[in-house]
């Protein structure tokens, strides 16, 4: 579907590749030396200490965060390549914020509308139907002309999934997406995820809810000073984690 | 109690000003307001000239100046502003051209046999260049640059063009010069009010594939126009009162035809007091269509935009 070629070398055939990929910010190292392989229908949860990388980690999959070393590859189109249409890669992958990140200044039904109609092109009544559809689905449809200032946190982040899931896209990108909710909206929107997972889509999802992590996971990677320590099933990351790090920051993390 | 205080504020106020017009009252200055409602069918009936048409003349002028300045300086300013928060590469890659050697700036680099050229380093600092040089230029010495310098170095038919056979050459150069000036203020407040969005609106902007127009376009200038409406106010009324200085260089606007009514008159403190309250009214008259504006495009329950 792309001319791009693929430069990994390795192709795994997953969709989501990451082969030693290194980032900087000026001299600091935020990763280093990072690779892994999602498949079609995995949902990995990524968890680690704060400023482990884990953000960083997934913000370099759809090229929001430029990387200086090595290569990703999504769906075969390498995300690193200058002659990338990055915002035609974007398109195809969900994202959501730990923040929600609505767009202020215009209505829910608008922010679920926007990219349908301006990237995918899609007319004004099928944009609407589809945004309906949705938010029937994240169960929000009577608050479609509401400003998101208007909805609560667990409703801005449930409008935040409907708005990436209009896209159609293969894969959905989770940054710590309960992290800024009340306790008592954080299942709300862990609902929502867990169905999208139950669906089979494609996941990866930086967060701290190893219940969420134990139920719907298949695999956790566990990240500590910009290097994936652990990469393994969920059994194995709860059963037995391999590091002292992991051990210790499970420690710390359940006994809470 | 805080009202109480603000009344008290107030009267001591007008005291104060009461008081100083006592001490005009000193210096036997004979008080004539009627020569500003003079017209010329009353000039019998001991008025000494048509200053009411003066002042609206003055006025309209000065309305002009400002209005036209401010056509060039928003869109113009708009523009600057948006360049200057360019601090993303674009890259333009240069076709069918083997680069012999490789160099990496922040400007121009190549790899892999390619020359690319990054375009927002050159618009970024272009607008950097002329939003310093254009805040930082006494208006005063800006205006006399254009209308006794700019000539000068143009060719001889052009520069007499300029200087001459051009319609209203104060009018224009004041217009051009306020403009110009005056988008270096706007450029700033249309940078600092895209600056001032989280970088995560970005984010999610990108993330849903609109492409970087896309994501000005439909995301950061809607809000940043919004939250800069009260400081964009204070720099269109800043257009305003910087059009007096037009009359350095012979437009016979508001400030101008005041000191006119003074020379021919001698009733300078009347000419003035009217000046103020004209300049008072204009100003007053466009805040509040802002506070206008700004209360219609205000965004439902976000209160850090909300008027007040």
């Amino acid at each position: 579907m792309n001319e791009t070629k693929d430069t990994t070398g390795t192709d795994g055939g997953g969709m989501i590749e990451m082969n030693h990929v290194g980032k900087w910010y000026g001299e600091f190292q935020v990763l280093s030396n990072c690779s892994t392989s999602v498949n079609k229908g995995d949902v990995v949860v990524i968890c680690g200490p704060s400023g482990s990388g884990k953000s960083t980690l997934i913000k370099v999959i759809n090229g929001l965060e430029p990387f200086q070393e090595g290569t990703i590859t999504f769906n075969g189109v390498s995300v690193g390549d200058r002659t990338t249409n990055l915002s035609k890669l974007r398109s195809q992958i969900g994202m959501v914020f730990q923040n929600f990140e609505l767009f202020p200044h215009i209505s829910i039904i608008e922010n679920i509308k926007l990219a349908q109609m301006k990237v995918l092109g899609r007319e004004d009544d099928e944009a609407r139907n589809r945004s309906m559809e949705l938010l029937e689905r994240v169960g929000l449809s009577d608050q479609r002309d509401k400003f998101p200032a208007q909805l609560s946190g667990g409703q801005q982040q449930r409008v935040a999934i409907a708005r990436g899931l209009a896209m159609d896209p293969i894969a959905m990108l989770f940054d710590e997406p309960t992290s800024a909710l009340d306790p008592e909206m954080i299942n709300e929107v862990l609902d929502v995820m867990t169905e999208l997972a139950n669906d089979g889509m494609t996941m990866m999802v930086v967060s701290h809810e190893m219940g969420f992590a134990k139920r719907v996971a298949d695999r956790v990677i566990f990240m500590d000073e910009g290097y994936i320590v652990e990469d393994c099933s969920k059994d194995d990351f709860f059963g037995t984690p391999r590091g002292d790090r992991a051990q210790l920051f499970l420690s710390k993390i359940l006994t809470h | 109690m805080a009202k109480m205080r603000g009344a008290l504020r107030v009267g001591l106020s007008v005291a104060v000003l009461l008081g100083l017009t006592g001490c005009a009252g000193d210096f036997r200055y004979n008080w004539n307001w009627s020569i500003l409602a003079c017209t010329s069918e009353n000039i019998d009936a001991g008025c000494i000239g048509p200053y009411f048409f003066w002042i609206l003349e003055g006025l309209s002028w000065t309305i002009a100046v400002a209005s036209a300045a401010w056509v060039i300086a928003f869109p113009l300013g708009s523009v600057f502003g948006i360049l200057r928060t360019f601090d993303k590469p674009i890259l333009v890659v240069v076709p069918f051209v083997k680069s012999p050697i490789y160099f990496r700036t922040r400007a121009i680099g190549t790899s892999k046999g390619i020359i690319w050229v990054n375009v927002a380093w050159f618009l970024h600092g272009f607008a950097n260049v002329y939003v310093t040089i254009f805040r930082n230029v006494p208006l005063l010495v800006q205006l006399f640059l254009w209308y006794f310098v700019f000539p000068e170095l143009l060719s001889d038919e052009a520069g007499m063009w300029v200087k001459r056979e051009m319609p209203l050459p104060e009018f224009w150069t004041a217009v051009v010069c306020l403009g110009l000036y005056s988008a270096s203020r706007v450029a700033e407040q249309v940078r600092a009010g895209i600056n001032s969005i989280s970088r995560g609106q970005q984010y999610a902007a990108m993330a849903i594939g609109l492409t970087p127009v896309q994501v000005y376009r439909y995301v950061l200038l809607p809000v940043a126009f919004r939250i800069i409406i009260p400081p964009l106010t204070s720099d269109f009324l800043g257009v305003f009162k910087n059009s007096s200085l037009a009359l350095t260089i012979g437009v016979l606007e508001l400030t101008a035809m005041t000191r006119q009514i003074e020379e021919y008159s001698y009733q300078g403190f009347e000419a003035f007091t009217a000046a103020t309250v004209l300049y008072i009214g204009v100003t007053a008259i466009v805040m509040v269509a802002m506070r206008v504006v700004e209360g219609r495009v205000r965004i439902p329950g976000m209160i850090s935009l909300e008027a007040k």
